[in-house]
């Protein structure tokens, strides 16, 4: 019996040391690869997030293509302001064919206000459904800027990774909004980002690994 | 025509909203020069009463898909603290008085308010409803200096 225990002990260990390697090779690779055009995961945000990360959008080139945008799915005014932010786009580029983007709904893993411990509970739901939504896409970049949202997509994104069904680069723009402090999606995706991206110098001198362009939206 | 353009963003302030169509608020805004409040109220509950005289006029709506125009003709923009209405006004260069809605709970926005405030591109205050109607209220006050002081706000994109 104790035996079995044992045994079940060590293959949990080794199966734990497995991933933490495959997580570490994940972070780590960063080899470019040159590509015609790349599709885009962009998550999304009512508060605030919306407005700033179609902001960001506007100086990206028509390369960033498909566009899937993820919304939670009870935000109608982000999926309002992303319809009109492409027809905008499309209207200004008359070249492009018909705008190549589609939205997700996917339930809010954080009402505002709402408790810890059922914070815990709706984020695993939200993971569970994250997946085969991020499965489905494959994108080749996530973007994100901190809704509660991009934490199961981001760690989503990241498990394609470690699975070897594909690597994705995850892109994190903390919110122009946090001057000297990190939201709670930024502290956690801080570790699992390829590129974490800072607005203001205090939190550059707080998070030296972060990258710091100035303001970007 | 001088105007003041009083956004929320997507939500609602209603304090605000009140504070800015109180009757005493607008004589002041009258005082100061402009003849024409713009009022972008988003889903708020407070709802004054657009009207239009031979000297002033107030006009109010809920959402316009994009607030371009109206931040365009502008002269003075009082905002909310979010960040889209701050950075698209301050890129504009038109002088801006944000209000922080303290009834928001881990407020972040603040911290970027501050920011700006420190580097010289904005006036903030608070607005509390009772101190409103009073000519002390702290938005009055800074309505009046910002109308004095501010210079066209410029805010540079890289460092």
């Amino acid at each position: 019996m104790v035996s079995v225990l044992v045994l079940a002990a060590a293959g949990a260990a080794v199966v734990a040391v497995l991933l933490a390697v495959r997580l570490w090779v994940v972070l780590r690779s960063q080899a470019p690869v040159p590509r015609q055009s790349l599709s885009l995961l962009v998550v999304a945000g009512s508060g605030g997030h919306t407005t700033e990360i179609l902001r960001l959008l506007e100086s990206l080139s028509n390369a960033y293509s498909p566009r899937h945008y993820i919304i939670a799915d009870t935000d109608e005014m982000s999926a309002h302001k992303i319809n009109s932010f492409e027809r905008n786009r499309a209207d200004k580029d008359p070249s492009t064919m018909s705008p190549e983007y589609y939205i997700h709904r996917i339930p809010r893993s954080r009402e505002v206000q709402q408790s810890w411990p059922s914070t815990v509970l709706t984020t695993l739901y939200s993971m569970w459904l994250s997946f085969p939504l991020t499965h489905r896409v494959k994108p080749d970049l996530v973007l994100c800027n901190g809704p509660g949202t991009c934490v199961p997509i981001c760690i989503s994104a990241l498990l394609l990774g470690i699975l070897g069904i594909k690597k994705v680069i995850i892109v994190y723009v903390e919110s122009i909004c946090r001057v000297e402090h990190l939201s709670l999606s930024g502290k956690i995706l801080f570790h699992l980002s390829d590129y974490f991206i800072v607005q203001w110098p205090a939190l550059k001198e707080k998070y030296p690994k972060s990258v710091y362009l100035g303001r970007i939206v | 025509m001088k105007c003041v353009f009083v956004t929320v963003g997507t939500t609602s302030f209603d304090d605000l909203i009140a504070c800015v169509s109180a009757h005493d608020t607008l004589q002041i805004i009258k005082s100061l020069g402009y003849d024409r409040v713009i009022l972008q109220i988003g889903r708020g509950k407070v709802v004054p009463e657009p009207f239009r005289t031979e000297s002033f006029a107030l006009d109010i709506y809920r959402y316009k898909d994009s607030l371009r125009e109206d931040l365009q003709k502008a002269d003075l923009v009082i905002s909310h603290a979010g960040a889209g209405s701050c950075l698209e006004t301050l890129e504009k260069g038109k002088p801006l008085v944000v209000v922080i809605n303290e009834k928001l709970m881990n407020n972040h926005q603040l911290e970027l308010a501050k920011q700006l405030h420190k580097d010289g591109h904005l006036f903030y205050c608070t607005c509390r409803v009772p101190t409103c109607t009073r000519r002390t209220s702290p938005l009055l006050l800074l309505l009046l200096r910002s109308a004095k002081i501010l210079q066209r706000g410029q805010l540079p994109s890289h460092p």
